[in-house]
């Protein structure tokens, strides 16, 4: 019924291989979207920021405001948005190449400054767009079109990268439990300041583990939630390779404070050019 | 014969040789006289060897002499750098006790040492010693002095009071009568120009010789009400900056060569996406690090072609600081009319070079409106219009949904790739939207002709070495052509201007001639290049003798 009412979905043919996870991450978004509205936020007031990837074409999808920028420069686009318009809500919309790859500088400063965006990596674990490529993530061995032998290099773990970048909300969720992925946009959004959620996501064509991760996710809780070294302590149960336990959940949430705000402060409110030109003579 | 003065003030870096030579300058402009100030300086901190050099004149001055009337020297290597460059007749001052056949000596070490100041002082004690020789009146220095002067302002009065009572007065310079100007580098003038104009936010990563344009924005948030951002990099910069615009926040970014190569994603992603964004390129001497702190203007082809894909941007190329000014507001405001990339290409002299601005320029530079949705249709970002420029609104607009997208998209900003009849119908928009740019290019001053317009031989010269040209072929009587906005190209207003030339000379501080590329793809053909590319400006004087050659 609420889908009705706020006709969350564009005209545009979707494009998703079946069976893909992109498929649960919408479904999520879309339902955690209508609550915000329903708790009044404006729909006006939201914006999507596209990557370039299988992931980004949700912002197409979707029947709110969008920006499908260039790949790997989500981050940064959506840190415009919001500088620009501090009462937009932000949420990025990227994936394991996008972020982890092209654009991993952007990640770990937005993190570091703490800009009050949300970004949602969908991670699959490959370049899925072009047809099946390593990335930062993919397990050693993978095989790959530009690594038939299997990959050489050994993956890095994105949620103890934001530890040490300092994001101060970090959560993992899975593209089959749609009340959990909800449930964590819901509580980013109400995070102030910069959130990073990674999603599992299995490709239904070039890499699919869902047998695998559905054997080892399990819903985990941090009792001591502001505490890094707690954090790295559930992120370290899965090092992205074949063995251990996969938690999910909010694994860090601490507040401190937001770059937007910080840098309106510093600037004047009643504009005075004039004092400007009379020092230059 | 039109007073004119050229001055030289050197010494180590952390001298403060730089602050000195604004000081000096300031002390001349209070007299009545146009500036000019050439900064020159090495890729380091402490040491080396670095000076300011200043034209002071009745006409307007826009570049370096190649002779010098006063030297004023902070450390011995100034003295035997350019000893030579003295005229006959010209004055050494010099730090020292005695006199001699040196030059001037004026004991500012001594002075600072016997009243307790810091070691910089020294040159507060050269200036107040050389404004007296000259004949300039106390009062006048300690005006400029106090208003110069941010730290221990009471001590460097009471070195200056100092060394200006212990030196002889030799002269008395002559005043003239003008009003004083502003004096501002051409990155200030940028500056303020973007202000004017409505500006909202400048990003930028450091980069000589563009940093200063975010060094000004931060030193003068309160007062511009602009945020000055630095981001991780360059391409964080641009997609920041893209990112502002698609929010409805106007904002620029600056950077020189190696910077704008990284950013050149993002123009096209301006283009494609139809979001404004306006770039600063200060040129510097390339390729890659090249000679950073010197000036070249070699990335004229660069710029006009940087981003992939099919599409029209502009590119405006003023010549001194007042040009700046205005040139900064109107290419914002020109990239919010059309939704399009903007280019303001600077080069190193300009950029860093300081000039005398008359302020009516400020009162030209105004906020122009875009073209903006209104509520009244169901919102498209890209809605086909005659004009190719569709309306925009920006998210946070209640019942518009807005989609920038750097897909090839439809109508309302949604991925499209089958369609091939939409496909090419959003780039006639577009084209269209290009159409308007160059119609707007030809309805304004795009180009400026000085010197004897009669003459049969026309000089073309754009940037800094516009300004050394325009004084250069005032003695030889020759036509100088400059064109300001090189894209899009002002074709018709080129060919008037050229009609009746039988030698067309173009200079420029490159070593292939790439405004004579530029001008031969529009069938005007260069009979003589003119290139300079040893990293240091033209004179007037050299300019002058190579002009007289060809």
């Amino acid at each position: 019924m609420e889908l009705q009412k706020t006709n969350l979905i564009t005209q545009c043919p979707n494009t998703w291989c079946p069976g893909c996870g992109n498929f649960g991450i919408l479904a999520a978004f879309k339902q955690a979207i209508e609550k915000m509205i329903s708790q009044g936020t404006k729909r006006e007031d939201i914006v999507v920021v596209g990557d370039i990837g299988c992931n980004s074409k949700i912002a197409d999808y979707l029947n709110l405001n969008s920006f499908i920028g260039l790949h790997g420069r989500p981050v940064t686009t959506a840190e415009g948005v919001k500088l620009a318009n501090p009462n937009l809500k932000v949420f990025v919309f990227t994936g394991d190449g996008g972020s982890l790859n092209e654009g991993l500088d952007h990640l770990i400063h937005a993190a570091k400054r703490n800009s009050n965006i949300k970004v949602i990596m969908h991670n699959n674990r490959l370049f899925a767009l072009t047809t099946g490529q390593f990335t930062a993530v993919s397990p050693k061995g993978m095989k790959g079109r530009s690594t038939p032998q299997g990959t050489i290099e050994e993956p890095f773990s994105p949620l103890e990268l934001m530890v040490a970048s300092n994001a101060s909300f970090i959560a993992r969720s899975y593209s089959a439990k749609m009340e959990h992925m909800a449930n964590v946009f819901l509580e980013a959004d109400k995070h102030n300041g910069f959130a990073f959620i990674e999603i599992l996501q299995p490709c239904v064509s070039f890499f699919n583990p869902i047998q695998f991760y559905n054997e080892r996710i399990y819903e985990a809780e941090n009792k001591a939630i502001e505490s890094e070294e707690e954090t790295l302590k559930l992120a370290r149960e899965w090092n992205y390779s074949e063995s251990g336990k996969i938690p999910l959940g909010i694994f860090y949430k601490k507040e401190r404070p937001v770059f937007e705000e910080s840098a309106r402060e510093l600037i004047g409110k009643n504009i005075e050019i004039e004092k400007c030109l009379e020092a230059h003579y | 014969m039109k007073l004119e003065y050229s001055i030289l003030v050197g010494g180590a870096a952390g001298q403060g040789s730089r602050k000195a030579g604004l000081v000096i300058a300031k002390l001349f402009n209070k007299l009545g006289y146009n500036i000019y100030i050439y900064d020159d300086y090495q890729s380091l901190i402490k040491g080396g060897h670095n000076f300011s050099q200043i034209t002071a004149a009745e006409e307007p001055a826009n570049c370096r002499k190649e002779k010098i009337d006063f030297l004023l020297a902070l450390d011995k290597k100034t003295i035997t750098a350019h000893r030579a460059e003295l005229k006959s007749g010209g004055l050494l001052f010099l730090s020292g006790d005695g006199g001699g056949k040196e030059g001037i000596a004026i004991p500012a070490e001594k002075i600072v040492k016997d009243l307790g100041g810091l070691p910089i002082m020294a040159n507060t004690a050269l200036i107040a010693g050389f404004a007296k020789a000259i004949g300039i009146e106390w009062k006048t220095v300690k005006e400029v002095l106090e208003k110069e002067i941010d730290r221990e302002l009471e001590k460097n009065i009471e070195i200056a009071e100092a060394a200006y009572s212990q030196t002889q007065a030799l002269f008395k310079i002559e005043k003239i009568k003008a009003r004083p100007k502003m004096l501002l580098t051409g990155n200030e003038a940028t500056a303020l120009g973007f202000a004017k104009a409505g500006l909202d936010i400048y990003f930028a990563y450091p980069m000589t010789p563009a940093s200063s344009i975010l060094h000004y924005f931060a030193e003068h948030q309160k007062e511009l009400g602009v945020l000055a951002i630095q981001p991780e990099n360059e391409i964080a910069v641009a997609s920041e900056a893209v990112g502002a615009g698609f929010a409805g926040k106007r904002a620029a970014v600056g950077t020189s060569g190696g910077g704008f190569a990284l950013m050149a994603e993002t123009i096209s992603l301006s283009a494609e996406s139809e979001t404004p964004l306006v770039i600063v390129n200060s040129q510097r001497m390339g390729p890659a690090t090249g000679v950073p702190t010197y000036s070249a203007q070699a990335d004229l082809l660069f710029t006009l072609s940087a981003g992939h894909g099919d599409f029209e941007r502009f590119v405006i190329a003023p010549s001194n600081a007042e040009e700046s000014f205005y040139w900064a507001g109107k290419i914002l405001n020109l990239a919010w009319k059309y939704q399009s990339p903007a280019i303001l290409l600077l080069d190193k002299e300009v950029s860093e070079g300081t000039f005398s601005v008359d302020k009516g320029v400020s009162r030209l530079v105004k906020k122009e409106k875009e073209s903006l949705w209104g509520g009244k249709s169901v919102y498209q970002r890209y809605k086909d219009t005659v004009s190719g420029i569709s309306p925009m609104a920006f998210p946070g607009e209640k019942g518009a949904i807005i989609k920038g997208n750097s897909y090839e998209h439809n109508e309302a900003g949604i991925t499209m790739e089958e369609k091939q009849e939409e496909i090419q119908k959003m780039q006639e928009k577009r084209l269209r939207k290009f159409e308007g740019m160059q119609k707007e290019i030809d309805d304004m001053d795009a180009i400026k002709i000085y010197g004897n317009k009669k003459s049969k031989t026309a000089v073309i010269a754009w940037g800094s070495v516009a300004g050394v040209a325009r004084e250069a072929v005032s003695r030889l009587g020759f036509k100088m052509v400059q064109p300001i906005v090189l894209s899009p190209f002002p074709e018709k207003q080129f060919k008037k201007a050229l009609q009746r030339s039988k030698k067309i000379i173009v200079a420029e501080a490159n070593a292939l001639g790439q405004l004579s590329k530029v001008l031969s793809g529009y069938g005007i053909k260069a009979n003589k290049k003119i290139l300079k590319y040893n990293s240091r400006p033209f004179t007037e004087e050299e300019l002058e003798k190579q002009l007289k050659k060809a």
